[in-house]
């Protein structure tokens, strides 16, 4: 048994770097070429004038809003389900588009950091989304937009076991649900 | 012959990739551990046994922590009778007990197993049995001889023959199998695959059922599963959150947590007419139940004053009293067969680590120390070891710990992560 493991584990190895060497042949030749000829050619064109676009003030709302919403995944400190302030104008502007687009619908997913046990932490990515869906209803989204759902810790964005990862694992994502 | 069992192994090991197989590995046995000598048993027939029934017998005692076992080639004669046992040279090699013994084929088909256990500084043979079965049946009749032999050395009943069931993933958290094994990570089967989250896992007290949390359909549902068919069946799926499935030791209810909106309760349901009760009312998170023996009283985890602490909850009267005081973080209670102490992760900064109170005297101990995110601890049907998951070189690995701290062995996967083990009930 002992023995079989090892000449599989073997096997792994050779396989490993059977495709290692292909590739850092590819590398090699493609450095090469390219070597040979990257000389960095400066063309200046002057460029036309644009004629600056008058934007509404409230188009210039839509379009921060707009931009405010590119923040899906918020994040949280550990074992707390509390909003960060510095999230708020952002998923403000997540409320503000489910009040004024009464047809869209998101699911919120909740998801802990990998400390602590697996059906505690089922619960905190609970509370983290409920946490959302609170501040997104108080700031005009609707409950029948918003669905809730917590993986807990069964669904890290970040492997590592350390703080860094960690940070990134304690989150809630907003999914915009396609209608 | 070594070539081509490892052929077959390779070729199996492309095209089953899901098979995680655990291997055991002692990091620590008891100081008290005992010498043995378990002798390779005879067996006069023409073809080699399919299973090495001594060699695993060998490994259940030796990887208990409980036994030294000692090496075959440090033997000095195989006996396979009382009366070849030269107690001398079993005493120069400080053994303080050898088993001997010899497979034949019954006269009814199938085979006997004939096994001694010999006392050396005594003299005499301690004990004999015999034990009968069919070949696909050898390496239960090992772990039957390693249950015998444990119980009469040690006075506690050995868990040798008992399953373990988890849950394997890859690093991606794309692919999860829940499988069950020998309780030596031998013998691995299939319960369920699938592409979301399965989490814990909980034995029926028969052993014919585990219960377990599936996300296959977007959210978490309780599903039973019957291990002989593989028969599913969807058990509880209410709006919102389902989790924490945990039997009463009578087999009669369910207790499990059902949240909407972010506050977990725990609730019971009576299996027979499928009723459901809620137990608890408090916006804390209530979660984790377990059943102590009296099928009443339940242990969980709430965070009602702030951070999770351990709570006893009567499940008649609903009243709820705090059982763990020391350190900010302490969940997922699971108790000994006796109910004489609870087993529970403890967290003291980063670190989580298994530990057990004595539920008389309310001390604490903390048994784990070189693993440091322990979680999903669950406590052998003999009371004596618990098995839990932890982190191990950016690897999901389970590792075990004897109740008294002493014993430690760590069971990795040969691939993937491995995750949320539940010790079976001893079955017969």
């Amino acid at each position: 048994m002992q023995k079989s493991t090892l000449f599989k584990a073997m096997g792994v190895a050779f396989a490993t770097i059977a495709i290692t060497a292909c590739s850092s042949n590819d590398v090699e030749e493609g450095e090469a070429f390219t070597t040979a000829t990257t000389q960095p050619v400066i063309v200046e064109e002057p460029t036309k004038a644009v004629e600056p676009v008058k934007l509404s003030a409230e188009e210039l709302e839509a379009q921060a809003n707009a931009k405010l919403r590119d923040t899906t995944t918020f994040y949280f400190d550990f074992d707390e389900s509390s909003i960060k302030s510095a999230d708020k104008a952002s998923l403000t502007a997540h409320a503000k588009y489910l009040d004024a687009n009464a047809s869209a619908k998101v699911k919120l997913e909740g998801y802990a950091d990998e400390r602590g046990t697996p059906e505690y932490n089922l619960a905190l990515g609970e509370r983290r989304a409920v946490a959302v869906r609170r501040f997104l209803m108080a700031n005009g989204a609707d409950a029948g937009q918003i669905s809730v759902v917590s993986y807990g810790e069964e669904k890290p964005a970040a492997t590592g076991h350390n703080e860094a990862s960690w940070a990134k694992n304690r989150r809630v994502e907003i999914k915009y649900q396609s209608m | 012959m070594v070539i081509r069992s490892f052929m077959v192994i390779f070729f199996l090991s492309l095209f089953s990739t899901a098979q995680a197989e655990l291997v055991i590995e002692v990091t620590q046995g008891k100081q008290s551990a005992i010498p043995v000598a378990i002798v390779p048993f005879s067996w006069n027939g023409p073809e080699t046994l399919p299973e090495d029934i001594s060699g695993i017998v060998h490994n259940d005692l030796g990887s208990s922590g409980y036994f030294n076992a000692l090496d075959r080639g440090l033997m000095i004669s195989y006996p396979d009778n009382p009366d070849d046992v030269v107690f001398a040279d079993w005493r120069n090699l400080r053994q303080d007990f050898v088993v001997i013994g010899q497979v034949t084929v019954a006269p009814e088909g199938g085979y006997a197993v004939e096994f001694h256990v010999m006392d050396v500084h005594n003299r005499i043979e301690l004990l004999h049995h015999r034990v009968k079965g069919q070949e696909n049946q050898l390496r239960d009749i090992a772990h039957y001889v390693s249950d015998y032999v444990f119980k009469r050395l040690t006075g506690i009943p050995g868990v040798f023959s008992t399953k373990l069931v988890y849950v394997t993933t890859n690093p991606q958290r794309t692919r999860f199998n829940l499988s069950f094994a020998d309780a030596d990570g031998a013998r691995e089967q299939l319960i369920f695959r699938s592409e979301q989250p399965v989490l814990s896992p909980a034995w029926s007290p028969d052993g014919r059922y585990v219960a377990y949390v599936s996300f296959e359909n977007g959210r978490s549902e309780i599903f039973f599963q019957e291990l002989a068919t593989g028969k599913r069946t969807k058990v509880v799926s209410f709006d919102g959150s389902n989790s924490a499935p945990a039997f009463s030791p009578d087999g009669k209810k369910l207790a499990f947590v059902h949240s909407t909106l972010g506050n977990p309760e725990i609730y019971v349901m009576d299996l027979a007419s499928r009723s459901v009760t809620q137990l608890t009312k408090h916006y804390g998170i209530d979660t984790e139940p377990q059943w102590m023996n009296d099928n009443r009283h339940i242990m969980f985890t709430s965070s009602r004053a702030g951070g999770p602490q351990i709570y006893k909850l009567d499940s008649e009267t609903g009243a709820v009293q705090r059982q763990t005081f020391e350190g900010r973080y302490n969940a997922r209670p699971r108790l000994t067969d006796d109910n004489s102490k609870m087993v529970f992760v403890h967290g003291d900064g980063d670190r989580f680590h298994i530990a057990v109170q004595d539920l008389e005297t309310r001390r604490v101990r903390v048994l784990t120390s070189n693993t440091a995110l322990d979680e999903s601890p669950s406590v052998a049907p003999n009371g004596s070891m618990i098995i839990y998951a932890t982190t191990e070189n950016d690897r999901n690995i389970l590792a075990a710990v004897s109740v008294d701290g002493e014993a430690q062995f760590r069971l990795p996967s040969r691939f993937g992560d491995v995750r949320e083990p539940a010790w079976s009930p001893i079955m017969n």
